[in-house]
């Protein structure tokens, strides 16, 4: 396991590199705005953008400031010019200056909180659900559960979000008893940000529950149909354990990669709509006024931090198999 | 059947029916069939892929899907277990009435031990069993069928087919139940390991006086280890009796086939039945077995044939053993072969 562990290690830092490299091939073969001319300015004239553009480091070849950013990320090199150094230097933003690393840290705990509370509510909606659903299979509940989550599934989450807002949200909503939009940036204490965050655990949790419910269901009616659970019956076992202990039990092993994978793309930034729609500071916030900026070491940083996320917990799902299937061993 | 037998009969089944719904028409996989066992009695089931053996030995632990519907009556130890409360039947499942599915490679849950298989098994049962005991009577459960107590905490995927049929086994045999049903136990394996489970099946009922349905499509087995055959086509039971005297004699023309079908070392040439087992959504009407027959006569495609007793005391279904009294006038004329090829077509 040890060994498995170091080489998945080792590979992912090849991978991240990989990343970095696809990044910035787009950002220069892709048409985007020139950094240098949106930092100057309407009024600039063309030496001081030649400065600016100098300063940035943007008059070197694409392989040169490759290499710097490599060399900043992943090598303890000082680097000439900077006041910031290696390992993990992201570069400064070329809009605002601030260094890429304190913007991702000081983004992360909102949208690591949006996240984390999500999870809860996806998991604690979709368990129970996605049982009972296959349990009480063409029953009226399993019917009108499967329909519920189908609705869900197909609104798109910032129509949802707009929609919990009209009927919940605390100034504008119909039974105002959750905080509403801009209530995280503004709320200063711990139990504030909870409150804030309630309407947007609900719309992520419940948008995502629907489609574990649905795959939970039938990953339980598939093995229900397996050889061994009839042997479960036929040794006399009360339905109760039969269920719990040997169906979801194996039922619930492909729901941990999906998990695993869902959580690692959303605090890569996927969290953006339920950000935008109720204005939390997070990483998919910031990440779209990268883009909008053209300010490469932002999406740089966030890319690589996403892709970081991803190759952990992808890391993390995997050793989780070893424990939760006897049969997965990794030599 | 002798008025001795019917007193020990453990096991008794009387025009059961078993129907699975499906979007059109109801499949009648069992369809009035009757037998019965007593105590340290091997009654042997056999028949073609498809006939309704599995349903039938499903459907007396009611073990059926959701769809399939039972009537008619099976009746263990004098209680009935058709219409019986769900919960009570659970109980009896394991301790009283035993089953050992085919395919054993899929039959143990891939995720638990054999341990804790047998833990769960016995704690379900017996609740008050302490730890040492389960350990003890799972170890001596494995030891009989030769599984060494260094494997007891391994998972099934750490067995080979064999292995893995012989712990379903000890995994039914722990709670001694006084029937067992055994659901094609040795199809999967080689015939080392069958002769073994054989030999394990026989011990059972010479030590422990154990009722066993010996569901099979192997006549070699059922004239090995089997006291009584039924011999099953299309969903009903077509001849019953002694296995020595059925085979030795056998009265149904499918028996007779089914017989001649098989291979032995002094085989020359192979025979087969013509045509396949028919639907059970729509069987052929009056005798199911007419359109294949290749004694079928004109009754046999216009009544169904009522039970008699053949030769060899057993029972059977069939107009060549009469009555002749019942048969129509002209009914004796052979079948007519374009009614064979119509009936075959449908």
């Amino acid at each position: 396991m040890a060994r498995f562990i170091v080489r998945r290690l080792i590979a992912s830092i090849f991978l991240l590199i990989v990343v970095s490299a696809v990044v910035f091939l787009l950002f220069y073969v892709f048409p985007s705005a020139d950094p240098a001319q949106l930092r100057a300015g309407r009024q600039a004239n063309a030496d001081q953008i030649q400065a600016i553009r100098e300063s940035l480091g943007l008059d070197k070849s694409v392989i040169a400031q490759f290499w710097i950013y490599i060399k900043g990320v992943f090598t303890p090199l000082d680097l000439p010019g900077t006041d910031s150094h290696g390992p993990l230097y992201f570069g400064h933003s070329y809009q605002s200056n601030a260094d890429v690393k304190d913007v991702i840290f000081s983004d992360l705990p909102a949208t690591v909180m949006l996240v984390v509370g999500a999870v809860i509510v996806w998991m604690g909606v979709a368990i129970p659900t996605g049982i009972i659903s296959a349990v009480r299979r063409r029953s009226f509940l399993d019917r009108a559960t499967m329909i519920t989550t189908l609705i869900f599934i197909s609104a798109p989450v910032f129509w949802l979000g707009l929609v919990f807002l009209y009927l919940f949200a605390d100034d504008v909503g119909l039974i105002p008893i959750f905080p509403g939009i801009g209530s995280y940036g503004a709320a200063d204490t711990f139990a504030g940000k909870v409150g804030a965050m309630i309407l947007p655990w609900l719309v992520l949790g419940l948008a995502t529950a629907a489609i574990y419910a649905r795959y939970l269901r039938s990953q339980m009616l598939d093995v229900m149909e397996e050889d061994y659970i009839r042997t479960a019956y036929a040794k006399g076992l009360p339905d109760k354990r039969v269920i719990m202990k040997h169906t979801l039990r194996s039922a619930i092993t492909p729901i941990v990669t999906l998990l695993g994978l869902d959580v690692a793309v959303l605090l890569a930034g996927n969290a953006i709509l339920t950000e935008t729609v109720f204005n939390i500071p997070g990483v998919g916030a910031e990440t779209f006024n990268a883009i909008k900026r053209s300010d490469l070491p932002m999406i740089q940083g966030i890319t690589l931090f996403g892709a970081f996320f991803i190759v952990t917990l992808n890391l993390v799902v995997d050793i989780a198999y070893a424990y939760l299937d006897p049969r997965v061993r990794y030599d | 059947m002798s008025a001795a037998e019917e007193n020990a009969a453990i096991l008794e089944v009387a025009d059961m029916r078993v129907w699975y719904g499906t979007r059109g028409d109801p499949v009648r996989a069992v369809d009035g069939v009757s037998f019965s066992i007593g105590a340290g009695e091997t009654l042997g089931l056999v028949g073609e892929s498809g006939c309704g053996k599995s349903t039938l030995g499903r459907g007396t632990l009611g073990l059926l899907p959701p769809m399939a519907s039972v009537s008619g009556s099976v009746r263990y130890d004098g209680r009935e277990l058709v219409g019986m409360d769900p919960k009570e039947l659970r109980d009896m499942r394991g301790p009283e009435l035993g089953l050992i599915f085919q395919e054993p490679m899929t039959r143990l849950d891939p995720l638990q031990t054999i341990e804790k298989h047998f833990r769960e098994t016995l704690r379900t049962h017996e609740p008050d069993l302490d730890d040492d005991e389960v350990r003890r009577r799972s170890l001596e459960a494995l030891a009989g069928m030769g599984i060494p107590p260094t494997r007891f905490k391994q998972y099934p995927h750490e067995f080979s087919g064999g292995m893995r049929q012989r712990i379903m086994i000890a995994l039914a045999l722990v709670l001694n139940p006084k029937v067992l049903i055994a659901d094609e136990p040795t199809t999967a394996l080689d015939v080392i390991v069958e002769a073994q489970i054989l030999g394990i099946l026989a011990d059972l009922r010479r030590n422990f006086d154990t009722a066993v349905l010996l569901i099979t499509h192997n006549l070699g087995i059922v004239a090995e280890a089997c006291d009584r055959v039924a011999v099953m086509y299309a969903g009903e039971i077509v001849e019953q009796g002694d296995a020595r005297e059925v085979f030795a004699e056998p009265a149904h023309p499918y028996t007779r086939e089914l017989l001649r079908a098989t291979i032995s070392l002094e085989t020359t040439g192979l025979n087969y039945i013509d045509g396949a087992p028919p639907s059970l959504i729509d069987p052929p009407p009056a005798c199911r077995f007419h359109p294949r027959c290749p004694n079928a006569m004109a009754v046999c495609a216009e009544l169904a044939p009522e039970e008699t007793t053949g030769g060899g005391g057993q029972r059977v279904r069939c107009w060549l053993n009469g009555p002749e009294e019942r048969i129509p006038e002209g009914g004796r004329e052979p079948l007519e072969r374009e009614e064979i090829a119509a009936a075959e077509e449908a």
